[in-house]
This record gives structure tokens, C-alpha cells and sequence, in this order.
């Protein structure tokens, strides 16, 4: 790439890349047999079940309603009987409301269109697609999975005139949206079209970070016979796929502090957020599987998997032919916004973009030392805060001092922590700070 | 010379006086009376500022006592728990009140998920901060009610009155307790409690918080209790309740008979302070060898494959690239 590439401009790391997978074709995982879908997949109110014990299900029947505005609705991601309705582990390892359904066969709703072929007419108009968007669960597959809907209704007053498209993926070792995008470029780019038509822009642009070329080629290829679609390579920079990273980077707009994109006219959806559109609206089929890739230093075989939601992360690793045995921790997530795992029972849910197994020897944190005030936190933070003020604050209980810092604007990207010399966990103290600041903002509104 | 003298003497003499004049007249007119027994219960309060009365000092202390003594003749519901009842007689005395006893109460940690009875499944590396802690993850023996032994009721007290006991990763209160309350505020998991500090100093209380039915909360510590409802039934006295597979007792109805004890059979229910029994061993404490084995039962269903594995548990892990 010659000339200057575009970027955002404050702040940002570059950890190194290890794309391990990216060249592993995505493969159709087989179905496990016991399915654990827990009812808080998404941001906002967990979901609530319409299930009983004992019922048989069937792949894609609608077995939880959204709780809430915000919230989304589950559909069975397998065919079989419910065995329970109680609390699973999730990831974090307490105990939270979910289902248990025992596999049987793969008996799909006939509803669905299970055709490979590829379906270019946008028949529904844009009140109906944002409908079917709802009723079919569809959450960002980027990791926040905030409910898709409720970002394509603006609220009044505010219009969009640019829809951006998150291909980024800037996290180390992840590779799932880089093969949905070699793999499902025609859907994605329908996909796009779709919400373009719901938001009524008229212009969208895919982003993707240099590290990519056959993906931005082969986009950029196809995107030639899609009308205002472009696409965007962009400078490979941590964490480049912040949705107000990506705003600045490709349109050069900022979002204002503790506003949401729409206040600057733009909608951001991630890659794999637009093909699960195109398969809701043109197939009918909602969000019951997703790209995960399984990868790590040590891993045999780094894989990218097409998996059902409420798959066990165990059968993943088994799949990518075991768990090696140098394995320290296994991280949900990529090794940069990623959480560890506290059991291999949990399963992938909506927003499971990877499973990445680190060895002893990486995951190993050093021993904490003093703030020598070096500011390189600071240098890094892409939202230009000052982490180790922040972090000060909210360990020694001043979370006056953390909110009028904007500690609530922290996207938890952790380029702090990844830079700081002397290993303190600035990020620990940051979300420690968010949560409690957070807490307080709402007790102030009631 | 003279004269200059006395006209500067006499000038700022007479501006003096009629400052001193108005001075006056404002003083007067905008006095605020403050009841001279405020300092007075000021003087007598321990000077803590700990906040364990509910009000931000003694000072704020004193004035809502003072105040209430005027209005009501009483000072119920107000008590200062570090300065106890000496120092509240002391204040009763400069009120004219009478004050009634108030069973002085101690910090008792209801948690015995030390390393032994629920040994670490997962290895956590995050910052040393219960708060944190709790928001993130479980816990390192899998107990998502338990002591997450990061000492956030260390940090919050100001008596020196909690430790952490480095061999069970539990906290430990000692004598200098004054039942502040600090700590139990500071406790995400709520486990740490305010109970009579009681007879000669005996205490029985239910030492587990798990609210889980009995399989789960069993897998994950050897001394959970597990709702079995042994206890409410041998208790003579309803002092016991059991909501949601967990035992509580209830230090006003308790007669301190240990019989709860003798039943319990995960050994949930402590005893402190109290003669050993004769026919039967002396209760044993935290880390006992029959509880080894079962722990190491739990250590089988650890998640990996590989026994020596363990997981980490940190918010964002940091990546080292060179190995």
C-alpha cells in the first residue's frame, strides 16, 4: 500500500497479528448433542422463555421473547426436546437463567428457505425489514450484540446519511468476519443493501483493515455491481473496529463524548451482522449460527467454524483436533477485548467471535509494579482518556473523580494495559470504574 | 507631636468604636444559637468519623442526637457502635436521658470456602479488588456466593479489626471489632454480617451464604450449606429459617444450646468461644483433613483435560508476543 493509509488518529496500538486461521476455509461443525442456550445473549434485558420442559422444538422455533426495548429473541438453534428450563453456567461462571435442549435429528421450520442459492431481489420494504430483523434476534455479531433493530430506527430528529460496514476486525488471531468475507462477499453485500434500504441512505462503506488484501480485493470486485457501496482498506491499527474508531477512520467524523454514532449520521454494522440480515430477510432464517474461530499458538489445527448457538466450547476444541497440552487459559473473545473461560461446558452464543487458547507462557500476567507516571497509557488510549488517573480513581473509591474524567466513555479496548510497563491492570480498574459510575448515573435518574 | 498622637489615637480609637457598635448590633441580630451540648457529646463521642452510626462524623452525630433529644426526649435508634455503652451512658448523662443497654454486636464472616473446603478450579490474576472481582467472574473454587479473598473488608476498616488469614484466603476478625459496619458495606457478596457479639463472647451462626441447591453448592465447597433443614427442626427455639437452601439463625431467638450444630452434616453451623464438648472431638475448624479428601473430588471435574492446567481469570489478558 504506498501513499498515507487511513486511520484514526488518536491513540492505538499494533499488537502483533497472528492471524493463524486465516487461510482455514470455514467449516460446517456437526450438531452437538445437548444444546445450552442461555437467555441473556445480548446487551440490555435477558430474554424470556415460551417454552415448557419436555416440549419438542424445532431449528429456528422461536423458544424465548425479547424481555425488553432493548432485547432480542431466541429461536432454537437445534431440533430436539427441551430437557430444562434453569440456571446454566455462562462464561463468567455464575449461574443464569437458559435452556437445555436435547438434540434430536435436524428437523427445520418449514418456513425457512434452505436453498444455496443466492437471492438478489429485496422484496420486503423498510419497515418490513426492520420487523424482520426483530423478530428474527438479530444482535451485532462484532461482540456487543446490541440488538440490530434498534440501531436501524433512528430516533426522531436524527437521520443517517452513511451506513458503515465493520469488516475490520482488528483483533488479534480472529479471523471469522475475514472468511465470511471471502467465503459470503454476494451476501454481504445484499446483506448491505438491506439495511441501506431500512435506513434510506444511500451510501454505505465497508471497512477493512490492510492486513486483509483478498478480502478487500474480493469485495471490492464484487462491490462493483452494488450501487454506493464502497470500500474502505484502512491502516492495520488497534482497535481500529471501535465503531467511533471506524467512524473517524473511514469518514473522518468524531462521535462527541457519551453520544451514540446517529448524532454524526452514521449507522455501523459488522460483517457478519449484514449476512445474518441477508439470511433473515431473503431466507427467512434467523440467528441460530455463526462464524467462531478456534485458533492459539499451540492449537493443531486453527479452524473457523460455522456453529449453532449453544454449542459447548468443548466440541469446538475438539474439533480443532484438542486441547494442546501447554494450554494456560482460554479466552472467549480475542486476546485483546476477550474474557477467560471459567469451564469448557459453557456454550458460543450470539456474540462468540473466537476461542482462543493461550499457552502457559503468554498467559501469564507479570507482577504488578508502580505508576511511574511514563503516560504511555495515555499516549495509547484511542478515546483520549487517561487510564491510569482513571484507574487511580475508581481503586481508591472516587468515582466522583472517575465520571467527571469520562470514564463511561472507555471502550474497554485495554490498549492501556497491553502497553503499560509496569503491569498494572488498568483495564480491571477502568471496567471496575464504568460498572460503579454506570451504577450511580442510573441511581441518579430514578 | 503630641497632637498627632492623640488625633491618630482618638481617630482609629473612634473607628474602633463604632465598628465594635455595629459589630454588635449584627451579632445580635443574626445569632445563631447552637446548644452548648452538642460539644459537649462531641467531646464524649470517640472521634472515629468511621460513619458506623449512619451519620458522615461525630460531629453530625452529635447534632442529630442533640436534636432528637430535644424534639422526642429520646435518642432511640441512634448509637454510636465503636464508642458502646459506655460512651452512649456518657451521652445519656449529658442529655438527661436515660439510655438502655445495647447488646454490643462483632463482624462475623459467614463464609468457610478456604482453599481447602473449596479448593481453586481457576486461577485468577486481575486486580486485587473484590468489587472487580465480583463483577467478572465467579470465583477461583467455583462458589459464585462465596469469599472471593481479594480483602476489600481489610481495606475498608479502620480499626484494624480484619485480616486475611493467608493459609484459608479468608478474612479474620479480631477483638478490635467495633461493629462499624464498614466492612459489611465494603463485601460485594454480602457474607459479612453483624451479629450479638453474645455471652462471653459465644457465637453460633451459620457459616455459608450459598443460596444453591444442595448438589451445587456441595460440588463446589465441602462445608456449603446445603438446606438440608436438620437444623430447623432440632431448634427448639424457631430461631432457625431456611429460605432458599440456606440456614439462618437468628441471634435474638438463639439460646446458644448447640444442639443445630451437633446436626449440621457438612459442618456449615460454627460454634466460637465455647467449651469443648466431652464425649464427642472438638470441633474442628476450617482446615481439617476430612475435608481434603472431597475437595480433591472437585478438582476432578476441573474444565481441562489436563490436571496441571489451570485457567486464568482476567479481564483483558495481555498478550506477550515473545516467548
Amino acid at each position: 500500500m504506498t501513499g498515507r493509509q487511513k486511520t484514526f488518529t488518536l491513540g492505538g496500538i499494533h499488537p502483533e497479528e497472528n492471524k493463524l486461521s486465516a487461510n482455514a476455509p470455514i467449516e460446517v461443525l456437526p450438531l452437538p448433542k445437548q444444546a445450552i442456550i442461555p437467555m441473556g445473549q445480548n446487551l440490555g434485558a435477558p430474554s424470556k422463555p415460551i417454552v415448557n420442559r419436555g416440549d419438542l422444538v424445532k431449528v429456528g422455533q422461536l423458544i424465548a421473547e425479547a424481555g425488553g426495548f432493548i432485547s432480542a429473541n431466541i429461536h432454537s438453534p437445534v431440533s430436539g426436546k427441551v430437557l430444562k428450563i434453569d440456571n446454566v453456567p455462562d462464561a463468567s461462571g455464575y449461574k443464569r437463567p437458559g435452556i437445555v435442549i436435547n438434540v434430536e435429528g435436524d428437523e427445520w421450520e418449514e418456513s425457512i428457505d434452505r436453498s444455496v442459492e443466492i437471492k438478489e431481489e429485496i422484496e420486503l420494504d423498510g419497515k418490513e425489514i426492520i420487523e424482520r430483523v426483530k423478530e428474527k434476534g438479530l444482535v451485532g455479531m462484532g461482540g456487543a450484540t446490541f440488538p440490530t433493530f434498534v440501531k436501524l430506527m433512528p430516533p426522531p430528529g436524527k437521520v443517517a446519511d452513511y451506513l458503515l460496514i465493520n469488516g475490520v476486525e482488528c483483533e488479534p488471531y480472529l479471523t471469522s468476519d475475514h472468511r465470511l468475507m471471502l467465503e459470503k462477499g454476494k451476501e454481504i453485500l445484499i446483506g448491505t443493501k438491506i439495511l441501506m434500504k431500512a435506513l434510506k441512505v444511500k451510501k454505505a462503506v465497508i471497512g477493512i483493515e490492510n492486513n486483509k488484501p483478498d478480502a478487500i480485493n474480493h469485495i471490492n470486485e464484487l462491490a462493483k455491481g452494488y450501487e454506493g457501496i464502497e470500500v474502505q482498506p484502512l491502516k492495520v491499527q488497534y482497535p481500529q473496529g471501535g465503531e467511533k474508531q471506524l467512524i473517524k477512520a473511514a469518514l473522518n467524523r468524531e462521535v462527541p463524548s457519551g453520544k451514540l454514532p446517529i448524532e454524526v449520521g452514521c449507522v455501523v454494522q459488522n460483517v457478519g451482522t449484514a449476512y445474518a440480515v441477508y439470511e433473515a430477510v431473503q431466507k427467512n432464517k434467523p440467528l441460530i449460527e455463526r462464524v467462531v474461530t478456534v485458533t492459539g499458538k499451540a492449537v493443531r489445527k486453527p479452524s473457523n467454524f460455522m456453529v449453532r448457538v449453544g454449542t459447548p466450547v468443548q466440541e469446538l476444541i475438539d474439533a480443532a483436533e484438542g486441547l494442546p497440552e501447554s494450554t494456560g487459559k482460554i479466552v472467549n473473545g480475542g486476546p485483546m477485548m476477550g474474557k477467560a473461560l471459567t469451564s469448557l461446558e459453557v456454550p458460543v452464543v450470539k456474540g462468540s467471535s473466537g476461542i482462543l487458547l493461550m499457552q502457559e507462557s503468554e498467559s501469564r500476567r507479570k507482577p504488578e509494579s508502580p505508576c511511574i507516571r511514563c503516560s504511555k497509557c495515555t499516549y495509547v488510549c484511542p478515546m483520549g482518556l487517561e487510564p491510569f488517573l482513571l484507574a487511580k480513581a475508581a481503586k481508591v473509591g472516587r468515582f466522583d473523580i472517575a465520571e467527571k474524567e469520562l470514564v463511561m466513555d472507555c471502550i474497554e479496548c485495554g490498549s492501556c494495559q497491553y502497553t503499560c510497563p509496569a503491569s498494572i491492570p488498568l483495564l480491571d480498574y477502568l471496567r471496575l470504574g464504568k460498572s460503579m459510575v454506570g451504577a450511580i448515573i442510573r441511581n441518579r435518574k430514578k | 507631636m503630641d497632637n498627632i498622637v492623640i488625633i491618630a489615637v482618638t481617630a482609629l480609637g473612634g473607628l474602633g468604636l463604632i465598628a465594635a457598635v455595629i459589630l454588635y448590633f449584627i451579632a445580635s441580630k443574626f445569632k445563631v444559637y447552637e446548644d452548648p451540648r452538642i460539644d459537649e457529646v462531641e467531646e464524649a463521642l470517640p472521634s472515629a468519623n468511621c460513619g458506623g452510626c449512619g451519620f458522615p462524623g461525630c460531629r453530625a452525630f452529635a447534632e442529630a442526637t442533640v436534636k432528637e433529644a430535644k424534639e422526642n426526649k429520646s435518642i432511640e435508634g441512634l448509637n454510636c457502635p465503636v464508642g458502646g455503652n459506655d460512651v452512649m451512658q456518657e451521652v445519656g448523662k449529658i442529655l438527661g436521658l436515660e439510655i438502655e443497654q445495647q447488646a454490643p454486636l462483632i463482624a462475623v464472616v459467614r463464609c468457610n470456602g478456604s482453599k481447602t473446603n473449596s479448593p481453586a478450579k481457576i486461577n485468577y490474576e486481575g486486580a486485587t479488588s473484590c468489587a472487580f472481582a465480583h463483577a467478572l467472574y465467579s470465583g477461583e473454587g467455583g462458589c459464585q456466593y462465596g469469599c472471593l479473598g481479594l480483602g476489600d473488608c481489610v481495606d475498608a476498616c479502620d480499626f484494624d479489626a480484619i485480616h486475611m488469614n493467608p493459609e484459608t484466603g479468608l478474612p479474620v476478625v479480631n477483638d478490635k471489632c467495633t461493629a462499624c459496619g464498614a466492612c459489611v458495606e465494603a463485601c460485594p457478596r454480602d457474607i459479612i454480617e453483624l451479629r450479638k457479639r453474645g455471652p462471653k463472647e459465644r457465637r453460633i451462626f451459620v457459616s455459608c451464604v450459598n443460596k444453591e441447591k444442595g448438589g451445587p453448592a456441595k460440588k463446589n465447597c465441602a462445608v456449603a450449606c446445603i438446606g438440608c433443614g436438620k437444623c430447623e427442626k432440632v431448634c427448639n427455639f424457631d430461631a432457625i429459617t431456611i429460605t432458599s437452601f440456606l440456614a439462618y439463625i437468628d441471634f435474638e431467638k438463639c439460646t446458644l444450646c448447640r444442639k443445630c450444630v451437633e446436626v449440621c452434616p457438612t459442618d456449615a453451623i460454627w460454634e466460637v468461644n465455647f467449651k469443648p464438648r466431652k464425649p464427642k472431638l472438638p470441633k474442628v475448624d476450617a482446615t481439617s483433613t476430612k475435608e481434603v479428601t472431597t475437595g480433591k473430588k472437585v478438582v476432578e471435574t476441573a474444565p481441562t483435560e489436563n490436571s496441571k492446567q489451570e485457567q486464568n481469570k482476567e479481564g483483558v489478558p495481555k498478550e506477550e508476543n515473545k516467548e
